[in-house]
């Protein structure tokens, strides 16, 4: 899987990992936790949840979903913060994503941005990975009411940072949660993303 | 074959339903009961289950059909929460007394007011006395096996199973589930026999005015009164116990999973320190007993499974060896302390346990529980007892006010 996060958590195995997404209502944060699930699962992790987080519902607001991985049946269902990764769908949401509540030391970010990860003002408390999900979404026409869609690629971000998931599984798990035909319109953009995501790793030889 | 699917609790549950194929199925939607009903009217649409789906315009309502459904002999399905649940209050007992073995999903939710749509267990709990059996679950395999179970356990006894799981926690996380085909629940669960059959060819009044005392019928037959029906059925409810066991034991059997009779035990055979509760708050315990483990306190967790019968005989033996008890409850008895752990202390009274008991009021109205802080009262109770106080006590787990 080449340069990713998880060479670096060699030495201090993480028995589960946990991922908040962060969102806008309508952006599909909900979906992606739930793909990541079943990819995951298809990974042969035999502990995967996903879940909103309970709360109002609003298009446009902010909101989170989270995903849990583990080797072994999950037992905890309380709610996942702070996280071990953050995925951010919109760029604004970066700061709220990113404080001591809401993201572990040592975690990682990935984030839907034009900017390299040099250039997103991160602390050094986290590793960051960049990618430029909305405008890949351009490129290969993926979008929704005129709105490109990001949660896709993102799993692809999300594959090539975090290392915990193969392509092949995420584009398994897209296939058991959209119909085949749309399934496959979003393969090529989740490629690409994994292409060009950019990983810079906190104490990292990246 | 297994057929795992991650889904949420209500699909579970949703699942389950039409596994046992039940005749009629009447809901009213309710958060965050509200995907259950759905689901199940998807499938009665669809053709996939052949059913009657009765919409209705209240809670009251959904129970009445499934009262009067299962009194033409049609096995029965509704689900609710919350305010939901309180407004079948009467038709809970009507069903109960008329010894109907209504299968019903609580999906737990706060009670009104003030408003909440999130989790705790105040709604089935309020519930506690109208002659349901109570059955929690502790994740989503656990929902659908248990209302496989429900069926089977009330069509038996002929006693209503109210299956309860934590609303949102369970009904709207995903997860693994193993969905048992068709052939596997056919043989778990015997045909439907209604004990009686109201119908135009054999016309009979049910459930007119009883008097107190025993009376001969018309037809000089000596039969019981109010009070006779009611020890028939607090007896049921004794029996239930063993029926409970035999459905757990019966399915682990043919599915391979086996999540307890009445109750269930994690790590207890050695523990000084038990965690105990209903529900999802239950599986948070095991991962806060491991945690208590790797700091040298020997804990272990028993699970409530079934809140009505009260598993008398087994708390008494599973919290034989125990020196603190650590209860962990989303309800609360106003006035008094959670009903769990009033129930515990007096299944406990008269044993030889003395081992104080920490009643932990938790989670309601959606209040997160974090195993850390289920780890930490747990510890402070484990204390407590090490240092000699024997005291009980009630405490309002991460509550803070002026």
């Amino acid at each position: 899987m080449g340069e990713s996060f998880m060479a670096f958590f060699v030495g201090e195995r993480v028995a589960m990992h946990e991922i908040l997404w962060h969102g806008r209502g309508g952006q599909g944060v909900v979906l992606a936790a739930q793909i990541l699930a079943e990819a995951a699962y298809i990974q042969g992790f035999r502990g995967v949840t996903s879940a909103p987080t309970f709360g109002p519902e609003r298009r446009g607001a902010p909101l989170t979903a989270s995903t849990r991985i583990s080797d072994e049946p999950v037992r905890t269902f309380s709610q996942v913060a702070p996280a071990d990764i953050a995925v951010i769908l919109d760029e604004s949401l970066f700061e709220n994503a990113t404080g001591e509540e809401m993201l572990r030391e040592g975690g990682l970010v990935i984030i839907n941005t034009p900017l390299k990860p040099d250039q997103i003002g991160a602390n050094g408390r986290f590793s960051v990975a960049t990618v430029d999900a909305a405008g890949i979404a351009r490129e290969h026409h993926l979008s929704m009411g005129g709105v490109p869609v990001v949660n896709t690629p993102l799993l692809g971000a999300f594959c090539r940072a975090s290392g915990l998931v193969s392509l092949e599984s995420i584009e398994e798990g897209i296939k058991k949660k959209m119909p085949r035909s749309k399934a496959s319109f979003n393969f090529q953009a989740i490629r690409t993303a994994f292409e060009r995501t950019e990983v810079w790793v906190k104490n990292g030889k990246d | 074959m297994s057929d795992v699917r991650i889904i949420t609790g209500n699909e579970a549950a949703a699942l389950a339903v039409k596994r046992a194929e039940p005749g009629v199925i009447a809901a009213y939607p309710i958060t965050p009961q509200t995907r259950l009903a759905e689901v199940l009217s998807e499938y009665v649409e669809k053709g996939e289950l052949k059913a009657e789906y009765v919409r209705v315009e209240s809670e009251h309502s959904s129970m009445t059909v499934c009262i009067s459904a299962s009194t033409v002999g049609a096995r029965v399905f509704t689900a609710t929460s919350s305010n939901g649940l309180l407004y079948m209050h009467e038709q809970l007992h009507w069903a109960a007394g008329s010894r109907l073995p209504v299968v019903m999903c609580c999906v737990n939710r706060g009670v009104g007011a003030p408003w909440s749509i999130f989790n705790d267990q105040q709604d089935s709990f309020s519930q506690r006395d109208t002659g349901w059996i109570q059955l929690y679950c502790r994740d989503n395999q656990e929902i659908l096996d248990t209302v496989l179970q429900a069926y089977r356990i009330a069509e038996e006894v002929y006693l209503p199973v109210m299956v309860c799981y934590d609303g949102f926690v369970l009904s709207h996380t995903m997860m693994p589930v193993d969905v048992p085909d068709a052939g596997l629940v056919k043989k778990f669960l015997p045909p439907y026999r209604p004990h009686t059959i109201l119908s135009p060819e054999d016309p009979k009044t049910i459930n007119p005015v009883f008097f107190a005392s025993r009376r001969e019928n018309a037809d000089g037959v000596l039969c019981d009164g109010y009070m006779e029906m009611r020890y028939k059925m607090q007896a049921a409810f004794e029996r239930s116990r063993t029926v409970i066991n035999a459905a757990s034991d019966e399915w682990a059997k043919l599915s391979g999973r086996n999540h307890g009779g009445m109750i269930w035990e994690y790590m207890t055979e050695d523990a000084d320190l038990i965690l105990t509760g209903m529900g999802s708050i239950a599986t948070e315990a095991t991962l806060a007993a491991d945690a208590l483990r790797a700091e040298g306190i020997r804990a272990g967790v028993v699970g409530i499974r079934a809140f009505r019968p009260f598993p008398k005989e087994e708390v008494a033996q599973a919290f034989a060896k125990a020196s603190a008890i650590a209860v962990f409850e989303k309800c609360i008895s106003y006035g008094y302390e959670g009903g769990v752990c009033s129930d515990l202390k007096a299944a406990l009274y008269g044993t030889d346990i003395k081992a104080p008991i920490h009643n932990y009021i938790a989670g309601l109205g959606g209040r997160d529980v974090k195993t850390r802080e289920l780890v930490e009262a747990a510890r402070t109770t484990f204390e407590a007892a090490l240092a000699g106080d024997a005291g009980n006590k009630t405490i309002w787990l991460n509550c803070h006010t002026g």
